[in-house]
């Protein structure tokens, strides 16, 4: 790694080039002191092939180790792009599987692969030649494989944009009894082994797996086939193209593309009852996305967007388990131990660099990243001091309920503090004539379609005047977090939207519709007696 | 282009003079001057910045961010009876060609609005330091040249702070916009400044262990706009770069901000709002701040970091307290022999924060 850009802890590389050629040729590797040093990590840390395998190894198992959150025997979805970073995970958890039983990781792996070609400008037959290229690669590594296409998220249930609550646990003792339990099963089967042949194995999966089934509530809607491995139909093809050339900006188009995202992969990883996915985030790709989402106003969300884990979800919990290696380890692993990827267009290939926020950050990033080589440690550090916690003196109220798009707790200030988003609404009033009522945060407009109808397009549009037309899109982006709002900002319609952004939204107006219409007949009770018996069910 | 009509409270009665950077809604003059003087209003009385009666003093440099906000803040002041008593403040640094004529700027305008103006030069507070020598002795470490920025940071802070007490202030006001806030977010990320990152993101400080309350009126206000409304106000202001910014840190981050702005104009505020909403682990957010030991200002640690990097430059050594050099700095017990150091070698810079 003695090129720029790498992460030296002092010296910088100036300084660096001109000792190694002389110096490498009798240079042994730092940690065993005898093999021939294949490459270099950081400032002066030679290291032989076999030490950097360890070294990379060790890394990935640390890191799961010391976060305890994946139980023995648990189901772990591992999210695969075909790029580098998520194809060296799927590796090291292949790896992991393959050791001998002490050091064995015991969880149960599935790979869900995501076909976006529609929206990255790939043709049918592109597209099709892609996946045919993954599946030679899935079949190598013998793992249950789901390959999706990104058309999918129009039938996709609205129990996706529904977080399920899981109580609170204390993770270190359930870890531990998890691991004991999962330990005394497996010698029991031993045991019983040879009495009752080879069936065992069988046995034990499927006790798991209703286990599972019963931790996890889905909805009924959400047993329909997802995971089909032909073509998407054509007509969904242009509805996804459709949505995705009505948004304004490449940076609105990228959080749409990784909100849909989000929700198919938590879909899948619901009906086939995956309790973990796992994402390939390498530390340079999570230090780009964390300055990038700053700049897109997720400030209070960082620690959920690039955390080691992210719990939003409820049931299903998302694992960064990269987060430890620069994109550079991983490219010298890839190539040193032959790790197979594949190359498929992202949304922004061949955008310009001033295209959208996320071009213009990662350019930035990386170049400071040449100039200063601790830039990405630096920020990646500084994110680990984040947490997953509301700032003193949030509205308690506002804590409840959750973003449409992205699930994360509202982060909204009411239109009248001293905030940035209040500062923006009195621009906006100002910028009209006579200033309109304007709804309080929270407040809902009156939905259009009745309730439980399927939204049909067209069906308020028309008859109303022009600001009730508007009506729909009003209640629809008070259910946003401050960011997803301004990404709405470059959206300017909201039928191309999938059914299920739509028809939750709907719901999610009129059950705040009727709960106002009634406020005034509640008696002041605990909230708890209030909304029951009235069917609100706390849903987020 | 046809001019489009004023879409603001006027009525288009007027043409539009203007598009508005983040709304991109066209007004004229007056509508866009009124509506930022409303913003600026909404945001003292919200946030609850200045109560009636307070003695204010404006920070005031000569540019646009400082001039704009005393034009602003007297204006508010006669049309709305804030009852505020206003006095500008102004620093002198002591850097050659720049600083001089900016404080004629200055001059200017507190002759034209009739405001009391105080000048405080860190040639008299710091015992002689004038920033061009700082950068003179700074310049003698190799390639350490963007220091400046830190130390006149730091050491102006500290005199805006003893020209508001002179003047019998209550609240200090300064001017930084949206713009700086944003480039203070993104800079503390990369340099891995969690301390700061935790204390940021408000309207200023509410002044606590003998510091005056700070805050910043035009937290909220785009750079573009502040730059207009001089603009159309016809401001007099001074407009050049200091001579030794071009090799800050944050000129990155400033161009970085530049053609962020230019993909999507509300990142500004974007930015600002994530920084209000900025949740860090308890750990990282700094201790309870106390009180210098050697000049009794507000201070995280033993020695506040003016003491601290006077006293790395009367030592010969500038790069003292700036990152992880704090070690050499005499803190605690080594504090006398500092100072008889100081007095037998620096002539008259021996002890001058004690002076005040």
């Amino acid at each position: 790694m003695c090129q720029v850009g790498e992460d030296y802890g002092g010296p910088g590389p100036a300084e660096l080039q001109p000792k190694l050629p002389w110096r490498g040729c009798e240079q042994k590797c730092m940690k065993c002191k005898e093999g021939l040093p294949v490459l270099i990590i950081r400032a002066g840390d030679a290291f032989c092939k076999d030490c950097f395998k360890a070294y990379y190894v060790h890394k990935f198992r640390a890191m799961l180790g010391k976060n305890r959150l994946v139980f023995p025997g648990e189901k772990v979805l591992l999210a695969w792009s075909g790029g580098p970073s998520s194809s060296s995970m799927i590796w090291q958890v292949q790896e992991g599987l393959s050791r001998e039983s002490a050091k064995r990781l015991r969880f149960v792996p599935g790979i869900i692969y995501i076909d976006e070609g529609a929206v990255c400008g790939q043709s049918p037959e592109e597209r099709a030649k892609t996946v045919v290229e993954m599946k030679l690669i899935l079949q190598t590594i013998a793992f249950p494989y789901h390959i999706v296409s990104l058309e999918e998220v129009f039938n996709l249930p609205t129990s996706v944009l529904q977080p399920v609550s899981q109580g609170p646990r204390g993770f270190e003792n359930t870890y531990k009894e998890a691991v004991d339990g999962f330990i005394q099963q497996q010698q029991q089967q031993q045991q019983r082994a040879p009495e009752e042949g080879g069936g065992e194995a069988v046995l034990s999966d499927e006790q798991i797996q209703e286990k599972l089934r019963q931790l996890s509530t889905q909805d009924p809607v959400g047993q329909e086939e997802v995971a089909g491995d032909s073509l998407p139909r054509p007509a969904q093809t242009t509805a996804l193209m459709t949505l995705f050339s009505s948004v304004k900006t490449l940076t609105a188009r990228e959080e749409l593309l990784q909100t849909l995202r989000a929700h198919l992969i938590l879909h899948v990883a619901r009906v086939q009852g995956y309790t973990k996915v796992m994402l390939g985030d390498s530390c340079t790709r999570l230090a780009i996305k964390l300055m990038t989402n700053l700049a897109l106003g997720r400030g209070a969300f960082l620690a959920w967007d690039t955390g080691f884990s992210d719990d939003r979800h409820g049931d299903v919990v998302m694992l960064r388990p990269m987060r430890d290696y620069t994109l550079k380890e991983i490219a010298f692993y890839n190539r040193m131990f032959g790790v197979p990827s594949v190359f498929t267009p992202a949304i922004d290939t061949k955008a310009p660099e001033k295209a959208s926020i996320h071009r213009l950050m990662e350019s930035f990033i990386l170049r400071l990243q040449a100039q200063f080589p601790s830039t990405i440690s630096t920020v990646y550090r500084t994110s680990e001091k984040l947490v997953k916690a509301p700032r003193n003196g949030d509205a308690a109220g506002a804590a409840t309920a959750r973003c449409l798009l992205c699930m994360c707790a509202l982060d909204i200030d009411s239109t009248d503090s001293a905030t940035a988003f209040g500062a923006q609404t009195l621009e906006r009033l100002a910028q009209k004539l006579s200033p309109a009522p304007v709804l309080p945060t929270g407040a809902p407009g009156r939905p259009c379609c009745t309730k439980g109808t399927r939204l049909q397009p067209g069906c308020c549009r028309d008859t109303r005047p022009s600001s009730e037309r508007e009506e729909p899109r009003a209640s629809f982006i008070e259910q946003l977090c401050y960011s997803c709002r301004v990404n709405m900002k470059d959206v300017p319609f909201l039928e191309p939207f999938p059914p299920y952004i739509l028809m939750e939204s709907q719901c999610r107006s009129q059950r705040a519709w009727e709960k106002q219409e009634v406020q005034e007949f509640l008696f002041e009770e605990s909230e708890e007696e209030a909304l029951h018996p009235l069917g609100f069910s706390p849903q987020f | 282009m046809p001019v489009p009509r004023c879409s603001g409270p006027c009525g288009g009665v007027r043409p539009a003079a203007l598009r508005r950077p983040r709304t991109g809604g066209a007004v004229c003059r007056s509508c866009f001057c009124n509506a930022f003087e409303a913003e600026v209003l909404s945001t003292l009385q919200t946030g609850r910045l200045l109560p009636p009666g307070a003695v204010v003093a404006v920070g005031a440099s000569g540019g646009k961010d400082s001039t704009v906000l005393a034009h602003v803040l007297r204006a508010l002041d006669a049309r709305h009876g804030l009852a505020l008593d206003l006095h500008l403040v102004a620093v002198d640094e002591g850097i050659g060609g720049y600083r001089d004529a900016a404080l004629a700027a200055v001059r200017r305008q507190a002759g034209r609005w009739r405001l009391p103006l105080t000048v405080v030069a860190y040639a008299d507070l710091f015992g002689g330091w004038t920033m061009d020598e700082v950068a003179r002795r700074a310049a003698q470490e190799p390639g350490r040249a963007r220091a400046c920025c830190t130390f006149c940071g730091v050491l102006r802070r500290r005199a805006l702070e003893e020209g508001a007490q002179r003047v019998g202030a209550t609240h200090i006001v300064t001017g930084h916009n949206a713009d700086d806030m944003a480039e203070t977010v993104l800079m503390n990320f990369l340099r891995g400044d969690s301390g700061r990152l935790a204390r940021g993101g408000t309207l200023g400080s509410p002044g606590e262990g003998g510091a005056l309350p700070r805050c910043r009126p035009l937290q909220f206000a785009s750079q573009k706009e502040i730059v207009l409304y001089a603009h159309f106000q016809e401001l007099d202001y001074f407009s050049e770069e200091c001579v030794y910014a071009p090799e800050a840190f944050r000129g990155h981050v400033r161009d970085l901000l530049k053609a962020l702005e230019a993909a999507r104009p509300s990142v500004v505020l974007d930015l600002v709002h994530s920084a209000e909403r900025l949740a860090l682990a308890p750990a990282a957010r700094p201790p309870p701040p106390g009180a210098c030991t050697r000049c009794g200002a507000l201070s995280s640690r033993s020695l506040c970091q003016a003491c601290a990097l006077l006293d790395g430059l009367n030592r010969g050594r500038p790069r003292l307290a700036i990152g992880k050099g704090r070690k050499g700095l005499g803190e605690e017990g080594e504090k006398q022999s500092c100072t008889s150091k100081d007095s037998s070698g620096g002539p008259s810079r021996a002890g001058a924060i004690q002076a005040f």
